[in-house]
């Protein structure tokens, strides 16, 4: 009975899309599946057909994609990524959840070892050469952490001079881009391979400042409001997309479509509210996709 | 693999970097690893207790234990290892004299666990030269100092020589721990770099790196050959 009803739908649908779908192999077999329908041949049909999905996202970034007791990860990224999935017809427990740490994320993409990733992953012309981004779905930006009563520290050009310290995480692009500013990097910058570790080195004074995005920066000032407060205003703009495989344009626009609606339909804010945004951070406006 | 063109100066920075630890915690194990089995082939009980307590320890514990104690115990404690900035050294090494104390307590951490091998190596060498050797140097009325200064040391380091090399080696490689905690840009932590924020594919880079710790380590294994075969001579 479920088999016959799946193929009416499948039939339906096929229908629906006209002699694209109709032109393939199998007719309208195996384009449908639950309640959505995909061109055949597509990343969405085949995932759609699966009825299961891989995805890469951070298991240790607070609001993003953090792994709590539940033993699932939770945050902006993952309710992003809950969208896209929904979208494809695919149920919630059917997602496998991957830890994907910054410098993997292009090789799992490429290996395919996950389907997307979606882990606070920065938009950026070097990533592009490997992989292809949807959205992006965020606007980040860097930022500077520093003890509530430092007045020295005013914004990035602060470090110019040769003499303030400042700590980030290693792999990362706000490391990258500090370096920018730093004097000499031996004597002024740190890089450990978690922001706890920055924050404790500014705590015990063995550095100044501690730098990445702001949205990371605000979870700590959250915890702690009366130790550290934010120097100056974003210095950076960082955009995070959806990781996707690079010649995959047709999943990629399904994503972007997906991220649209969301935006419209008020679920992207409401991901946003439920995760990041309790930490007091700013959504701002919708980013406008990006469709290259 | 175009990586290791393009980004050859980040790899010769890291190869640099990483050369200067080695080197300063080489030296520092050497003697700390000296003094402590001296301790454990002392006449006196407690400082042999003392020597083996160290080793004990130091041996039996992991490294990046050993690494976290000294970059975040040491600052809980209120210490920036600022005894490690000495004068002349710290002209030659830029990075032992900077504020930032990430590249001494890396370096505290590697000499101190090191150090336990080193005494080990050392005590075996002491241990192979004949109990008979040391006995006739006691009857000539030799002392403690002398008799490991004549007779015991000169004989033990044909001994050890290969061993200590072999300890040295590992702890070349052990350095590559440091990267990961708060020094930037030595040959391990410009893995993260390249592959985490510039976007390069990681066996290219992991390749470079490797490359980079044979250079150091495969001449020093040749050299502990050659010098194992002149004293096979000798004997």
């Amino acid at each position: 009975m479920r088999i016959k009803r799946v193929a009416a739908v499948a039939a339906v649908a096929a229908l629906a899309l006209g002699l694209t779908a109709c032109g393939d192999n199998n007719g309208g077999e195996g384009t449908g599946s639950g309640d959505k329908s995909f061109t055949a041949g597509t990343t969405m049909e085949k995932l759609n057909k699966a009825q299961k999905i891989k995805i890469g996202t951070k298991f240790d970034q607070p609001g993003f994609g953090q792994k709590g007791l539940s033993g699932k990860p939770e945050g902006f990224d993952v309710e992003i990524a809950k969208i896209i999935v929904k979208e494809l017809g695919i149920p919630e427990d059917k997602i496998e959840w991957v830890e994907a740490p910054s410098k993997v994320r292009e090789d799992v993409i490429v290996n395919g070892t996950v389907d997307l990733v979606a882990a606070t992953y920065t938009i950026n012309d070097k990533r592009k050469e490997r992989i292809a981004f949807a959205g992006p779905y965020y606007e980040a930006g860097q930022n500077i952490m520093v003890k509530k009563d430092d007045t020295t520290i005013t914004g990035p050009d602060s470090f110019k001079d040769g003499t303030k310290k400042v700590c980030s995480v290693t792999g990362s692009t706000p490391a990258e881009e500090i370096k920018k500013y730093v004097k000499d990097v031996g004597p002024q910058l740190v890089l450990f391979d978690t922001y706890d570790k920055c924050r404790d080195a500014l705590k015990g004074g063995q550095v100044d400042a501690v730098t990445t995005d702001n949205v990371i920066l605000l979870g700590y000032i959250a915890k702690d409001e009366a130790s550290f407060k934010l120097a100056g205003p974003n210095f950076t703009k960082e955009p995070y997309g959806i990781g996707v495989k690079k010649d995959d344009a047709d999943f990629r626009s399904f994503i972007n479509d997906t991220l649209d609606k969301a935006v419209a339909d008020g679920s992207w804010k409401k991901a946003w509210d439920d995760t990041a945004g309790k930490f007091g951070a700013e959504l701002g406006a919708a980013p406008t996709i990006n469709r290259y | 693999m175009n990586v290791l063109i393009d980004k050859f100066d980040v790899f010769a920075g890291g190869f640099w970097l990483t050369l200067q630890i080695c080197l300063l915690a080489a030296i520092g194990a050497l003697l700390l690893g000296a003094i402590v089995a001296v301790l454990r082939i002392s006449p006196v009980p407690p400082l042999r207790a003392l020597g083996t307590s160290y080793v004990n320890i130091f041996r039996n514990m992991p490294l990046t234990v050993v690494m976290f104690f000294a970059a975040f115990g040491l600052p809980a404690l209120g210490s920036n290892a600022d005894f490690l900035r000495i004068p002349v050294l710290d002209s030659l090494f830029s990075r032992l004299g900077t504020d930032l104390p990430y590249f001494r307590f890396a370096l505290i951490a590697l000499v101190l666990y090191t150090a336990a091998f080193v005494c080990e190596a050392l005590r075996s060498g002491v241990n192979a030269v004949p109990a008979g050797q040391a006995e006739a140097a006691r009857s000539l009325g030799l002392t403690f100092g002398q008799n490991l200064r004549y007779v015991v040391l000169p004989q033990s380091w044909q001994a050890s020589v290969v061993p200590l090399g072999s300890v040295i080696i590992a702890m070349i490689k052990n350095s590559a721990l440091a990267g990961f905690f708060g020094i930037v840009g030595d040959l391990s932590a410009t893995a993260d770099q390249l592959t985490g924020a510039e976007g390069y594919a990681f066996v290219p880079v992991a390749i470079g790196i490797s490359v980079g710790y044979l250079i150091m380590t495969v001449p020093l294994g040749t050299l502990l050959d050659r010098i194992e075969k002149r004293q096979a001579v000798a004997r």
